[in-house]
């Protein structure tokens, strides 16, 4: 017992204060909300959307858009790029309500507003979600398990994650909802008892990532069920999640903190 | 192979799918399916156990936690489990028929994705893979940083393992210390990369970043602080009896089941099986430096969860010891042509075990063929085999103590 009451007073308190005190310091080389200035693109040039592992890269007289549903954050298009053109910032935020919302054209993402009054009322102090992994990787699950932990403690929200699609509010997707997975997400969604929502958290499950042009899948979650909520990354950092919760459940009205590097 | 070719072994007695997908040659289907016909997971014929009493558990795909789908179907009498069946295949996205004719540009992303908690395992693997084809081998100082990143890996995974496993048998402060602790690790490998799983860090000719003697003080101080908490974390689960009387005994597999199956990693090592790719069979940074491989002898839950914390301090001091004398130079070699005709097999001892990829090339220096053996493939039916004889109410224990790949396994 005293040895147990040592070791909790020398691991100390870990929670962070966010989203009352400072986020947390993200590392200097994290790779978040994509920055382009197409003025600077030479013409004819498409050195990062012929390197994109995913296609997420596109030309519209000249200058590059970046479908966010589809970018793994890898650092390749900054690589190739011969002008700076494209950056990553480190701007975690990135959660949307629309899957068209992730066009990056360069202007402002149009982040994630809250549910309506109705759910807001039903869900804004307790959101119990039922975790489906559909062709995951084992990362976006591990980045939203992790939020469950003392760092995070996401129960300081209402908002839990439970065993049982009958139990639950809604569904967090992951993975781009390989086939083999089909049925077993259709029944756990129609187990689910209304009203109810959807998050699409990473790359796959918005879009399929990777894997976006195997037959093995099916492009991500919305292919199968209506999606309130999309958390682009690969995977999404759990900061980026946690903000994308609190912004759907009208927690984080303002632009948000943005942790210094 | 009789999945994915339509070539029926003869005289086997059980021919089950693996990952329950179409043949990659239509019109050759080792179970002779019609083509078109639909292939369901996890459908077909189960062992099972009749007798008074005897009753059968289906549990899966979509489990209570925070975890991949598969489905295990248990055969029990009372509490006691006769014979645990693990059926696989929900994660299956194709990942070895896409790696046909590259390295394309989305290779890379593939490979580490393939087991997201084991990208630097994988893609290291994949970087010798195509490195021993190319013959353009990795600068020392990359060799070293794949190596420190490895190691992160193990760590993180170790940490994050032993945390489950105090949660599974209710001993919260391990629990809730180790779960930050994970998350502490994995930042070390953000530190390097901006990612915490270690995209971006690996690639063929070696690293995508490098250090410079700020970030490696970092690096270390960081590593420092979460050894020490680790260290306490670790003490406090292996030293209270209640631990102990839940991790002894539970969950065994003799080593002569594991040699018989070909367990790899942590839970062949908790068996005696004295085995590990970084000293066994070396590459990069392994042929310089020396691991000591853990072993134990029970192989049962506390084996398993002790080689963990043992490894992981080989691991921290591997990983302090190489930031102090990370040699000079670059970190990537100029990419050369892939040889065509050629076959490369490659070998990391990720924090699973062995991670086996070999690819052969064509006439035209592309894969012809890309095969990936993840440790998880080795390690399931080490699961099934532990739960032999159990309560079935052990079985989250048992599973967490293998903590194995869904995806790795499926591909």
């Amino acid at each position: 017992m005293m040895k147990t009451l040592l070791a909790r007073i020398s691991q100390g308190h870990r929670t962070t204060r966010y989203p009352d005190g400072p986020a947390p310091a993200l590392p200097p080389r994290f790779r978040g909300l994509p920055s382009i200035d197409a003025a600077r693109c030479p013409t004819g040039c498409r050195d990062c959307a012929d390197v994109c592992p995913t296609e997420a890269i596109s030309f519209a007289g000249g200058k590059p858009a970046i479908d966010l549903g589809r970018c793994l954050f890898c650092p390749e298009c900054e690589a190739a790029c011969p002008e700076k053109a494209i950056s990553f910032t480190g701007d975690h935020r990135l959660a949307v309500r629309t899957r068209d919302a992730l066009h990056l054209e360069g202007a402002a993402l149009p982040l994630a507003k809250a549910l309506d009054e109705k759910l807001l009322s039903l869900f804004g102090r307790s959101l119990k979600l039922r975790q489906v992994s559909a062709g995951g990787c084992n990362a976006c699950e591990a980045d939203v398990n992790v939020l469950s932990t003392i760092g995070w403690d996401l129960g300081r929200f209402g908002i839990q994650v439970v065993a049982s699609p009958r139990h639950a509010d809604g569904l967090l997707i992951t993975g781009p909802v390989t086939k083999n997975m089909e049925l077993a997400l259709r029944k756990t969604w129609d187990a689910v008892p209304p009203p109810k929502i959807v998050l699409a958290v990473g790359a796959c499950a918005i879009s399929g990532g990777p894997y976006h042009d195997r037959p093995e899948q099916l492009g991500g979650a919305a292919a199968v069920v209506p999606v309130d909520l999309f958390i682009p990354g690969c995977p999404p950092h759990p900061l980026t999640i946690l903000d994308g919760l609190l912004r759907l459940l009208g927690r984080l009205e303002d632009e948000g903190r943005v942790p210094s590097r | 192979m009789a999945e994915q070719l339509g070539l029926r072994p003869q005289g086997h007695p059980w021919l089950k799918p693996v990952r329950y997908r179409a043949s990659w040659r239509p019109g050759h289907d080792a179970w002779g399916r019609k083509e078109g016909e639909p292939i369901l997971p996890a459908v077909g014929d189960f062992f099972r156990v009749e007798g008074t009493e005897v009753h059968e558990v289906a549990v899966g795909p979509v489990h209570a936690g925070v975890i991949e789908p598969g489905h295990f179907r248990f055969q029990c009498h009372g509490e006691r489990v006769f014979h645990l069946e693990i059926a696989l295949g929900f994660q299956h996205r194709g990942v070895e028929e896409s790696l046909l004719g590259g390295p394309h540009r989305q290779t890379t992303a593939r490979i580490e994705t393939l087991a997201g908690d084991t990208t630097i395992g994988h893609a290291t693997a994949f970087s010798q893979a195509v490195e021993a084809l190319s013959g353009a081998s990795a600068p020392p100082r990359a060799q070293a940083i794949r190596g420190v990143a490895l190691e992160l890996e193990r760590l993180a995974n170790h940490t994050g393992d032993l945390g489950a496993l105090a949660g599974d048998v209710g001993f919260l402060p391990t629990a809730s210390f180790c779960g930050r602790l994970r998350g502490d690790f994995l930042n070390l490998t953000a530190l390097l990369c901006g990612n915490r799983f270690g995209r971006g860090l690996v690639r063929p000719g070696g690293t995508l970043v490098d250090l410079d003697d700020a970030l490696v003080a970092e690096l270390g101080r960081r590593l420092e602080e979460a050894m020490k908490d680790l260290r306490g974390a670790a003490g406090l689960l292996f030293g209270a009896a209640t631990v102990l009387a839940r991790f002894e005994g539970t969950g065994r597999v003799d080593p002569a089941t594991a040699e018989a199956l070909g367990l790899v990693g942590p839970a062949a090592r908790a068996c005696g099986v004295d085995q590990d790719v970084r000293r066994d069979h070396p590459t990069g940074i392994w042929r310089f430096v020396h691991v000591p491989v853990m072993t134990a002898y029970d192989g049962d839950v506390n084996g398993r969860a002790f080689v963990r914390w043992l490894e992981a301090q080989r691991s921290y001091d591997f990983v302090k010891a190489q930031l102090a004398t990370l040699p000079k130079g670059a970190v990537r070699a100029a990419a050369r042509p892939i040889r065509p005709e050629h076959v490369a097999v490659s070998l990391v001892e990720g924090w699973r075990g062995e991670v086996c990829h070999v690819a052969v090339t064509d006439a035209d220096g592309r894969f012809s063929r890309y095969k990936v053996v993840d440790p998880s493939f080795h390690n399931w039916m080490g699961l099934a085999m532990a739960l032999r004889n159990e309560e079935i109410s052990d079985f989250p224990l048992c599973n967490k103590s293998f903590n194995l790949s869904y995806c790795g396994h499926d591909l």
